[in-house]
């Protein structure tokens, strides 16, 4: 017999894996590497602790009791996953999109932000959950006392354990459920080892199931003969019974706290429902797939009057198999624990955020300037709530002494956590359920189940005898029983039943009669439109989140810079570190007026309310934002139109004006550049014509050179006549061009001897005249003229001591490209930009041209389809001509 | 000793031109063709009459002429500005700047060697 030490340092280094294992997962959540963490695998295990211990003890013990009753707790789910997936997927949207922390919050929020809601069904869920949790811890215990029973001696260690096992699943559910204050940021600890101990429950549950039909009966045959000889084969079919039960089942699934805890908050992708559609079914199947054969086989061979809710341990023990009974104890104490784990962090979220916060805040009106640590407080009661509710557990275990059938604590929980049912599905799917509708559906169906199913249940005393059987003040109509003198029903049956029925009728009835108010309008659209807009709004649940949707307000009106401006630059004022200032009186005005400068006073100031104050929205405040919206958008539509066109004509005044302006310079700047170059050389004439006919005496030498003066300058200006007109006749459009085909390299030739023929100086030009065999269709005569240009300014401009150019052709593309590089010093940065202007002249000494040689350049090859531009960076000066081989006339 | 005239100016043809004229009427001319410098050497110079071309490499004649009349040992200095541009906006400026007298390229040469006699006789006179 394995002794109750071993099994407590087998559970011991059990619970040690599962703090690593949650330990590592955060780990790796924390710093990113969580794709796997979020797979839709871990997501349907998580979905697992439905499997509590009352389905992995429990199951087999409703079996032997019950028959095929079981089935009903696995196929309300079932039902849930397979036909109403698409209503979890809103649910969960909605979770996501209000960033809801809880079902209570949902509620809450769902019915106008309303706080006696959120506290009622707080209120409900503790008691519902408390005897479950309780229920968990007796079925440890029960599995110690199997181990210890078996082991004279320790007795007295087995009434600790539950404090103890009570006191592990605290410190764990506080580790690594509290770690964070957003519950939007997900349990990734928590949820993977809970997903460990699903797999863990699955595999000790089908172990036990294999040997039993296998080791213990001999085959499949055999157990099918021994089931069909058991009780279990007899048992009768109630259908008022398993529907109800099936429904209580399929209700609890969608509203036990643990539940949305996993299905909604910890979700990380809405796909994973698709997933989880089947897959949970198919682990629902494993799980109750040996439940049958257990039970029967338990039955016949176990000795009379022996718990058939552990026949999962004791079939093995009594076959001395202590190894597999050890697993199957481990795959209890994983159902319990992953259930308590889970339930302890959804209630404490919910007790913290909807009890212990509100009645803080409101005690703190007064220094609310000063709270800066809410987030502390906030976790501190959530983990004191872990604690309350751990307590709560173990005092109503020690209260109902432990001997309660399994399944029977767990359905009554599941009817009482069942009266959120018609509220929460109204919500979703009816915009005209009200706050008050759903406070009565919840009080009159909460009130039934406590009167007929949770009181009585608790034992006797808690209800006196003579109420039992005579009904309350004595009125037959309402005994607990037989409420409405219908008698012989089931209590489950019957609860569920009235309670459920008046729920819906009173949540219904209150609903068409009440008026909901702007708030829960706005909510109710939102709730039940959800898929339309769920990029939407968020929700402003939580008072702690109240700064961050403040600045999400903010930044849908103000625009995402200004806002952040704004609340950088009161946090700074407040003295906080970081973004968001906290919501202060002075901040929140400041705040107000300036949203009202952006959207109207009215508006500021009932959003703010809205998320500050909870304060709801009146008709009155609605109208005045309708009726202050409607001018506005009139008002700023004519403005907007009227300052448009302005603003256009001013645009086009002022673009015409600075056009004329320049215009005007340009011609300023270029008749007085012209009058210069015209006057300049008209000056020598004139001087030394007077000279030649006023001085009689001049020498023959000096007439001659007068003469040439005269000459050079008269040639000087009939040049700079060429060029202007050839410029204005460029400029104009109006030059025909004469495109031929032709070769670059006769062009070249044709250029170079040109420009050298009469030269003074002496110019080297290097070519590669094999490359230059670039045929083109171009006016060759203005290419040619570019290229004599261009050479020309190398004769007179390059400074080297043997002046050199050297001359590269290639194509690109369509284009040729013709180089021409000197050896000089070439032409400063600063001049670079400005050498094909007119006039510019780069060098301080004269060279005889007026400077409208590469403005003539520019325009030739403009005119060809191609460009001129200086070659910045070369040795020398350079010019790059750019023209396409196949040229077109532009212009 | 003879009257001294700075022709400061950057055409070699025009240079030349005034050189002869004002050579032939006695007259001892200095030369110089850039603007940077200018004012320098007016001052070393300190010639009988400065011929100022209004476009010079490097500062314009506008300009020189400002510093020249802001030099108080050079006050009464007769300058004779020339210019090839012949707007009216320039003779305007000249005018303000302090300029003796204003010509327009091409000129005459008999009414550069009159101006060049009588500026220089009003300077002696005053």
């Amino acid at each position: 017999m394995a002794s109750l030490n071993l099994l407590l340092s087998v559970c011991f280094c059990y619970v040690i894996l599962l703090f690593l294992v949650a330990f590592v997962a955060d780990r790796l959540a924390a710093r990113g590497r969580s794709t796997w963490l979020r797979s839709p695998l871990i997501y349907t295990l998580s979905l697992s602790i439905y499997c509590t211990a009352w389905t992995f003890y429990g199951a087999v013990g409703y079996a032997a009791r019950s028959g095929l009753e079981f089935v009903t707790i696995y196929l309300g789910p079932t039902l849930v996953m397979i036909g109403w997936w698409w209503g979890l997927r809103k649910l969960v949207r909605i979770g996501r999109s209000h960033r809801v922390t809880s079902i209570a919050d949902l509620l809450s929020s769902r019915y106008g932000k309303s706080n006696t809601l959120a506290i009622g069904v707080t209120i409900l869920a503790v008691i519902g959950v408390t005897p479950y949790i309780s229920l968990q811890l007796q079925s440890i215990t029960l599995s110690f006392s199997i181990f210890a029973d078996a082991d004279p001696g320790s007795d007295d260690r087995v009434g600790a354990t539950v404090i103890w096992v009570a006191a592990g699943l605290a410190v764990f559910a506080i580790l690594f459920g509290t770690r964070n204050l957003d519950a939007n940021e997900r349990h990734h600890g928590v949820v993977m080892a809970i997903a460990i101990e699903a797999v863990v429950k699955l595999v000790a549950l089908l172990a036990v199931g294999v040997f039993v039909v296998w080791q213990v009966s001999g085959g499949i045959e055999a157990t099918m003969a021994r089931i069909d000889a058991s009780e279990i084969g007899r048992w009768q079919v109630d259908g008022g019974r398993w529907a109800s039960i099936t429904f209580l089942a399929a209700a609890a699934f969608v509203c036990l706290p643990r539940m949305f805890q996993v299905m909604v908050v910890e979700n990380d992708d809405e796909r994973h429902l698709r997933t989880a559609a089947w897959a949970f079914p198919l682990y629902l199947l494993l799980m109750s797939l040996f439940v049958v054969p257990i039970a029967a086989i338990g039955l016949e061979l176990m000795p009379a009057g022996s718990n058939p809710d552990l026949f999962v341990l004791t079939i093995p023990l009594s076959q001395g198999r202590e190894g597999l009974a050890m697993l199957s104890f481990l795959g209890g104490f994983s159902s319990a624990t992953s259930m308590v784990i889970v339930a302890a962090m959804a209630l404490s979220t919910m007790v913290s955020n909807q009890i212990v916060m509100p009645i803080w805040l409101s005690s703190q009106t007064q220094q609310a300037s000063q709270s800066g640590d809410v987030r502390k407080i906030v976790l501190l009661s959530r983990r004191i709530s872990i604690g309350a509710i751990m307590v709560l557990g173990v005092a109503y275990y020690e209260m109902s002494g432990g001997g309660a059938a399994l399944a029977s604590i767990g359905l009554i929980s599941f009817a009482g956590i069942a009266q959120i049912l018609p509220a929460l599905v109204g919500g979703l799917f009816w915009r005209g359920a009200t706050r008050l509708g759903a406070i009565a559906g919840l009080s009159v169906g909460f009130g039934i189940w406590m009167f007929s199913l949770l009181l009585p249940g608790l034992g006797s005393g808690l209800i006196p005898q003579h109420v039992m059987e005579q009904g309350l003040f004595g009125i037959a109509a309402l005994r607990p029983h037989a409420l409405f003198s219908i008698t012989g029903m089931d209590p489950i049956e019957h609860c569920v039943l009235w309670s459920l029925t008046l729920n819906t009728l009173a949540f219904f009835i209150v609903s068409v009669a009440s008026f909901p108010n702007p708030v829960e309008r706005l909510q109710g659209a939102q709730f039940v439109n959800v898929f339309e807009h769920s990029a939407g709004p968020r929700g402003w649940t939580g008072s702690v989140a109240q700064s961050e949707d403040l600045m999400v307000m903010t930044q849908r009106i103000l625009g995402t810079q200004d806002a952040r401006d704004l609340f950088q630059r009161e946090a700074a004022l407040q003295g906080e570190y970081g973004q968001l200032p906290e919501p202060t009186p002075e901040f929140l005005e400041r705040l107000e007026r300036q949203l009202a400068g952006s959207v109207g006073a009215a508006t500021a100031h009932a959003m703010i309310g809205q998320i500050v104050g909870g304060s709801s929205v009146s008709v009155q405040d609605l109208l005045a934002v309708a009726d202050e919206s409607a001018q506005m958008l009139e008002y700023s539509s004519q403005l907007e139109a009227q300052s448009e066109e302005l603003s256009r004509t001013a645009r086009k005044l002022r673009e015409a004006n600075e056009k004329l302006t320049q215009i005007s310079l340009q011609k300023d700047t270029f008749l007085s550049q012209v009058s210069h170059e015209l006057r300049t050389p008209m000056t020598s004439i004139r001087a030394f014509s007077e000279i030649l006919r006023d001085a009689s005496d001049l020498d023959e030498a000096d007439k001659r050179k007068y003469a040439t003066i005269i000459h050079d300058e008269a040639l000087r200006l009939t040049r700079l006549l060429n060029d202007l007109l050839d410029l204005s006749v460029l400029e104009s459009g109006q030059v025909s061009l004469n495109m031929r085909p032709g070769n670059v390299k006769d062009v070249l030739d044709h250029s170079i001897v040109s420009a050298l023929a009469g030269a003074d100086g002496s110019l080297d030009v290097i070519r590669d005249e094999a490359s230059e065999r670039i045929p083109l269709y171009s006016d060759l005569d203005r290419l040619a003229q570019v290229f004599i240009n261009l050479i020309t300014n190398a004769l007179k401009y390059c400074d080297a001591g043997q002046p050199q150019l050297r001359i590269t052709a290639r194509t690109a593309g369509d284009n040729v490209v013709v180089d021409m590089v000197d050896n000089g010093s070439g032409i400063p940065t600063e001049a670079q930009a400005m050498v094909f202007e007119k006039f510019a002249r780069v060098s301080a000494e004269k060279a005889g041209g007026a400077g409208l040689g590469l403005a003539i350049c520019r325009e030739i090859m403009q005119r060809l389809g191609g460009d001129v531009v200086y070659l910045a960076g070369q040795s020398g000066a350079g010019f790059r001509v750019t023209l396409p081989t196949k040229g077109e006339i532009k212009g | 000793m003879s009257r001294r005239v700075l022709l400061i100016e950057d055409e070699p043809n025009i240079i030349e031109a005034i050189r002869f004229l004002l050579t032939r009427d006695g007259w001892n001319v200095n030369t110089h063709s850039d603007g940077t410098d200018a004012v320098k050497v007016v001052q070393e110079a300190k010639p009988d009459l400065v011929i100022l071309d209004m476009m010079l490499p490097g500062r314009s004649g506008m300009d020189i002429l400002r510093d020249l009349r802001e030099i108080v040992e050079l006050a009464g200095l007769p300058v004779l500005m020339l210019t090839a541009r012949g707007q009216s906006r320039d003779r305007d400026m000249a005018e303000k700047a302090g300029v003796s007298r204003f010509m327009t390229k091409p000129f005459s040469n008999t009414e550069v060697l009159t101006a060049v006699r009588d500026l220089v006789a009003q300077a002696s006179r005053s």
